[in-house]
């Protein structure tokens, strides 16, 4: 891996800007991606936030899921935050009957699982792997890991409506995933932890 | 594992970041206006990121005259149920009940709008007062700023709706824009003047000179009717656009819709715009501005 490697943020719709905004502090070379081509640039990919089923759909039309399925199986780093956690769960809970995901990650994910926008909320979150001070999470209409596969490793969790405690964090090698969005709160630990990963040093 | 269930009662819902979160989750996208379920799947089908539950689109508002209100209840809960994707509704500018109305039953994001009749003529609603999140209209920057003062957690252009004419988002594109420019240029006394001359809180005029773009994410809305149009709206600052009438008062909503979308992504590729404004069949018909008395204009509405 190159000393400055290239991190895409997927540009397909969402908080791309937030993206790129924490990753222009971390010593990386932040590009947005668009398409195939762009794809093929880029050493690590970040999957944002914003609109799941949207997302999927443009990844489909625009011939992006195959390259991006490819890169992944590859073993290209990825990170997702919210929709981009449910782009890259194996499998989904609570989707559109046509929504198809890159998958990756072995766990199944139920989308909007903490509610409408009136249920979204914040709340701080111990996250392995970052330090000890909790993180700060934002949630979104946010989705949480319903399970997980033997290979993946759970990093936090928060409890549900049901005060059951939900998966909200997880890594799976060089594939993590966040229900919430460390790119609106300026806290750049969890991007700092996936830059190591892409750099193979964590 | 790491875990705090044992601290459940942190949890904040309705916080300026939950709220503007949810306004940039928007962003990169388009927003339909719908104002049935059949519709809405439409729009859901051709990629918007949200749909906006209304009864009639503003060009009928226009046609029909009348008072325009809030849709009825089970109009909005059939949209809902019908897409998956966030739904957000209209609420006249000051009424402040309708809008409790449409927090009770869910909806994602609410439009204070100048589109329906308002209901105030001296104060817009406390939006700090919701759980929801709030977009509103503006003309200028001063609108723009007073409506974040208020709690906004998203601002649109108001565009002149329904006439499918995109001359008035323009101008309110380009006159934010540049006020956001001009506030990055003026000092600590100038921005206490201009800060006065925008009636507008001096913290948030300072903030913006310091940003260079707004605190929220800023959209386009009013009379955007073509690809080209929505991708005009991109490349002069929107981070989103709003399509009104524009979708479903033209020959083929689901073929418009889906290309709308597409130019919205693809704003600064001429090429892309090129095709999918191809054969798209008929636009919406649109008014000349010229041909609108000052009582027909509803970006005057709000204050």
């Amino acid at each position: 891996m190159t000393a400055r490697p290239t991190i895409g943020v997927l540009a397909l719709q969402g908080d791309v800007a937030e993206h790129l905004h924490v990753l222009d502090r971390l010593d990386v070379h932040a590009v947005k991606v668009l398409g195939p081509d762009h794809l093929d640039t880029v050493d690590a990919l970040v999957l944002p936030g914003g609109e799941s089923t949207t997302m999927s759909k443009l990844a489909l039309r625009y011939g992006l899921m195959e390259p991006l399925r490819k890169r992944v199986a590859a073993g290209m780093p990825a990170y997702g935050t919210c929709a981009g956690m449910i782009m890259l769960a194996d499998h989904l809970l609570g989707g559109t009957a046509d929504q198809e995901t890159v998958g990756g990650i072995d766990m199944t994910v139920r989308r909007n699982a903490f509610g409408r926008q009136t249920e979204s909320f914040e709340a701080a979150v111990d996250i392995e792997g970052v330090g000890a001070e909790p993180f700060d999470a934002v949630f979104i209409r946010a989705p949480w890991v319903e399970s997980v596969g033997p290979e993946v490793r759970v990093l936090g969790s928060v409890p549900g409506p049901d005060e059951a405690g939900r998966i909200v964090a997880v890594r799976q090698g060089g594939l993590m995933a966040t229900s919430f969005h460390p790119e609106l709160t300026g806290d750049a630990r969890i991007h700092r932890l996936f830059v190591d990963i892409v750099k193979g040093q964590a | 594992m790491a875990t705090n269930a044992s601290n459940p009662t942190d949890n904040a819902v309705g916080t300026q970041r939950v709220k503007r979160g949810m306004a940039e989750q928007l962003k990169n996208g388009v927003i339909m206006d719908v104002v049935n379920a059949e519709q809405a799947k439409i729009a859901e089908d051709a990629g918007a990121v949200a749909v906006m539950a209304l009864e009639r689109v503003p060009a009928d508002i226009r046609k029909d005259g009348g008072v325009a209100r809030m849709s009825d209840p089970d109009m909005i809960d059939g949209i809902v149920e019908a897409v998956s994707i966030p739904v957000m509704a209209k609420v006249r500018i000051g009424h402040f009940v309708e809008a409790q109305v449409l927090e009770s039953l869910g909806v994602d994001f609410i439009d204070e709008s100048e589109v329906l009749t308002p209901a105030d003529e001296a104060y817009h609603i406390d939006k700090w007062a919701f759980t929801v999140p709030f977009v509103c209209g503006a003309t200028n920057i001063g609108e723009a700023l007073r409506r974040i003062a208020e709690g906004a957690a998203m601002i649109r252009s108001k565009g002149e709706a329904g006439t499918g004419n995109v001359v008035e988002a323009t101008r309110h594109m380009r006159s934010i824009r540049s006020e956001i420019k001009r506030l990055g240029t003026l000092d600590e006394p100038e921005l206490f003047g201009a800060a006065k001359e925008l009636r507008a809180p001096y913290e948030i005029v300072k903030e913006v000179a310091a940003l260079g773009k707004l605190p929220v994410p800023l959209f386009s809305a009013g009379g955007v009717a073509t690809p080209a149009d929505a991708a005009l709206m991109r490349q002069l600052g929107a981070e989103s656009v709003f399509v009104g009438s524009g979708i479903f008062k033209s020959g083929d909503p689901a073929r418009r819709a889906d290309a709308i979308v597409q130019a919205t992504l693809h704003y600064e590729d001429p090429a892309v715009i090129a095709r999918v404004s191809r054969g798209l069949g008929e636009a919406m018909v649109g008014i000349n501005l010229d041909d609108l008395a000052d009582s027909e204009r509803y970006a005057g509405r709000g204050w």
